[in-house]
């Protein structure tokens, strides 16, 4: 690729991929905006894929294996869609003390896949993380996005078996 | 803006502030916030409004004591109100004027507020983080004028350099060297970052300070680019905590548009920007060298020093990292004077710590403490001990690069020097307290793992001899491990310390090196007995219940 190539077109209509532009513009497409280009596309599309990281890789004139590492390397990048819900408990050292690893086999156990896995229907995913920093609740577990705070094996049970039903 | 023009400005601003004859002060740090604090708020304002009470509803950062959220505060009187809901809310309001809500109320003469010296986080709870207005009010953006206009670059650095400041990200590196360093360096580009990748489970404190007072952060980091020549900044946030993102990049916005960001900030010639950078949720680069490649766009991978970031940092120039802390210590400092920290602490530690204390603690939640106090102090007085019914077996600190620290080093002043004599590192400041229902050997597998997954792989001592130590942890919890394994840990141990490339790998094996040396009995037990007296790990299931 020479240095004067033209930037790619838009990889289809859908309006999410301006966005992506849009934040690649205001780092002046420059190279080092490639993390944060990436954070756009997972915000925009729930996660990375070849289309979305050539298409970026290529608007910002890095090499598709350094997008591709980048993109493996950081946890929260992630290459497959997530589920409709999606269940995150904290593994800190405050959490893991208060017993997140009994949450974290009941919520394996309830859903029926491992960590990190969706299920089968595509309704909920779980994950967990190093540290929310929520160290005061612990143990804590984020679920779409709320965190909630010294949660016990039974009540997120409850919340799980809720989702499937919903 | 002129000195003159900003103190008419703090004038004017606290004048403002203390319109109404009341306040109350609703916690809106992501602790209280987890606890819907957000309602609490919205109910206050809700009521004030449909009472027309002379009262002002302001949304503050952390008070401290997380475990009793939400917290509300009255300003002025300072009564604490804990576990506020909704329903609260009318009876709050209706008391104001009358009496102190004692079913709710907390004291404020206990131990926890008593024994703690707020310098760091002296506006937490008390300003609205989202307001630059409150925090020029209380005497916001002085320092940072007075070094513009009083002092040349080499005079900060002198006064940073004699109040013994010491990095607060774990190391403790003088503060003062390191600028002077950056300052030294030949270059006509020079950055400033500011470290807020706090990876560290269990630490909490530079969320708090970003999300309570965010424009102490960045006066420290505009002072530190005028220090050492830098008329650029970045400040790496972890993707974790969105709400201090958002709280920091409206102190960049706010700042710039009173002119404290920007070109020609308060009519001098020096020049200077601030841009956030979010991370993507990798431990590793909480190290400087792999945060600088991060900055980059690059996956991030530490490489060798020398050179240090000082000589070249950041796309190669030189560079000044420092932690979120370390920056938000330099307003006090050149505001009241290094001998006045220099006062403060240890012949070799000087200043405040914050401390996010929790685990198997009453008290959960952030301190902020002179450097030199005990740990016993601050577990036992400030922490209020261990819950009933259990004893208390040993204190964390330092995350997966520091120690367990049994009971008998509690009488132990807390600096740096002697949190390493003992095996452990005063690290970014999470202390977890854990009980006799923790497993050490199990808690020693914990970081183990939490060390081998966050290992970047690029040298393969961190990389191979994580994953050799996690295999031979996990073969003594589920009972198959013998004394020749732990003889071989006790050697890798060793070579993972002595040949990684940085500190990730270096520092992996502290935790097993401390629990070894403190409670080398469990682990024998696990080996010889197939016993875990905790009862937490697969060799010896349900045999005592926690």
């Amino acid at each position: 690729m020479s240095l004067t190539a033209k930037k790619p077109a838009l990889p289809s209509e859908d309006k999410r991929w301006r966005i992506v532009n849009g934040t690649m513009r205001r780092y002046g497409f420059s190279r080092d905006a490639l993390i944060e280009t990436l954070h756009t596309v997972q915000e925009s599309f729930g996660f990375l894929d070849k289309t979305s990281l050539r298409f970026v890789a290529e608007s910002l004139r890095v090499p598709l294996s350094q997008a591709y590492g980048v993109a493996t390397f950081y946890h929260l990048f992630t290459m497959k869609p997530p589920g409709r819900h999606v269940c995150l408990i904290c593994m800190g050292t405050a959490c893991y003390i208060k017993g997140a690893d009994a949450l974290l086999a009941t919520a394996e156990e309830t859903l029926g896949v491992k960590n990190g896995e969706t299920t089968l229907d595509l309704n909920a995913s779980l994950t967990t993380a190093r540290c929310i920093g929520s160290c005061s609740l612990a143990p804590a577990v984020v679920f779409d996005g709320n965190t909630l705070g010294t949660v016990d094996p039974s009540g997120l049970k409850k919340i799980l078996e809720g989702w499937r039903s919903a | 803006m002129t000195p003159e023009e900003l103190e008419l400005a703090a004038k004017n601003a606290l004048v403002a502030r203390n319109q109404l004859p009341h306040a109350l002060n609703v916690c809106t740090a992501a602790g209280c916030l987890t606890l819907h604090s957000q309602s609490v708020k919205a109910a206050l304002e809700e009521e004030v409004k449909r009472t027309g009470s002379p009262c002002r509803v302001r949304g503050v950062g952390c008070m401290g004591l997380c475990s009793l959220g939400p917290l509300v505060i009255s300003d002025p009187g300072g009564l604490l109100y804990r576990n506020v809901t909704p329903a609260d809310v009318p009876e709050l309001v209706h008391t104001l004027d009358v009496a102190p809500l004692s079913r709710l109320q907390c004291p404020r003469d206990q131990a926890f507020f008593q024994r703690q010296m707020n310098v760091v986080t002296e506006n937490s709870g008390r300003i609205d983080p989202e307001a630059i207005e409150e925090y020029i009010a209380i005497g916001g953006y002085q320092a940072l004028l007075h070094a513009l206009t009083e002092k040349s670059p080499a005079q900060v650095i002198l006064e940073v350099s004699k109040s013994g400041l010491r990095g607060r990200g774990g190391a403790g590196y003088p503060t003062g060297l390191k600028w002077g360093t950056v300052a030294k360096s030949p270059g006509a580009q020079k950055y400033v970052i500011c470290n807020a990748d706090e990876g560290d489970p269990g630490a909490f404190m530079d969320r708090s300070v970003l999300e309570s007072d965010p424009h102490r952060v960045l006066e420290g980091m505009i002072i530190a680019g005028y220090a050492v020549g830098a008329n650029r900044g970045y400040i790496y946030v972890r993707a974790e905590y969105p709400l201090a993102v958002k709280r920091f990049t409206i102190a960049i916005r706010d700042a710039r548009r009173l002119g404290f960001l920007g070109a020609q900030i308060c009519n001098t010639q020096f020049n200077f920007d601030v841009d956030v950078r979010i991370g993507g949720g990798a431990f590793v680069c909480g190290e400087e060298t792999a945060l600088i490649a991060s900055i980059e766009g690059k996956r991030g991978t530490p490489r060798p020093r020398p050179p240090y970031p000082a000589q070249a940092g950041l796309w190669g120039v030189p560079t000044l990292i420092n932690n979120v802390e370390t920056f938000a210590n330099i307003p006090s400092i050149l505001r009241r004077g290094a001998e006045w920290f220099a006062s403060i602490g240890t012949p070799k530690s000087k200043g405040t710590k914050v401390f996010a204390l929790s685990g198997k603690v009453r008290n959960v939640g952030l301190i902020e403490v002179p450097m030199g106090m005990t740990l016993r102090q601050i577990i036992f007085e400030i922490g209020g001990g261990v819950p009933e019914g259990h004893q208390f077996k040993a204190v964390q600190t330092g995350g997966p690069s520091g120690g367990c620290i049994p009971e008998r080093f509690l009488d132990l002043p807390v600096d740096y020097e002697s949190l390493r004599d003992v095996g452990s590192i005063m690290g970014s400041g999470g202390m977890i307290v854990m009980d006799d229902s923790a497993c050490m050997v199990n808690v020693a597998r914990f970081f183990m793992e939490f060390c081998m997954s966050e290992s970047c792989g690029k040298c393969i001592p961190c990389r191979a001899g994580t994953a050799q130590m996690f295999e031979l942890l996990t073969r003594m919890t589920d009972g198959s491990g013998t004394l020749r394994d732990l003889q071989l840990l006790e050697e890798l141990c060793d070579m993972v310390a002595n040949t990684s490339l940085c500190g990730l790998g270096q520092s992996a094996p502290n935790p097993v090196l401390s629990t070894l040396r403190y409670f080398r009995d469990e682990y024998l037990e696990h080996i010889e007995q197939k016993r875990c007296r905790a009862g937490v790990c697969a060799c010896s299931p349900a045999e005592v219940s926690a």
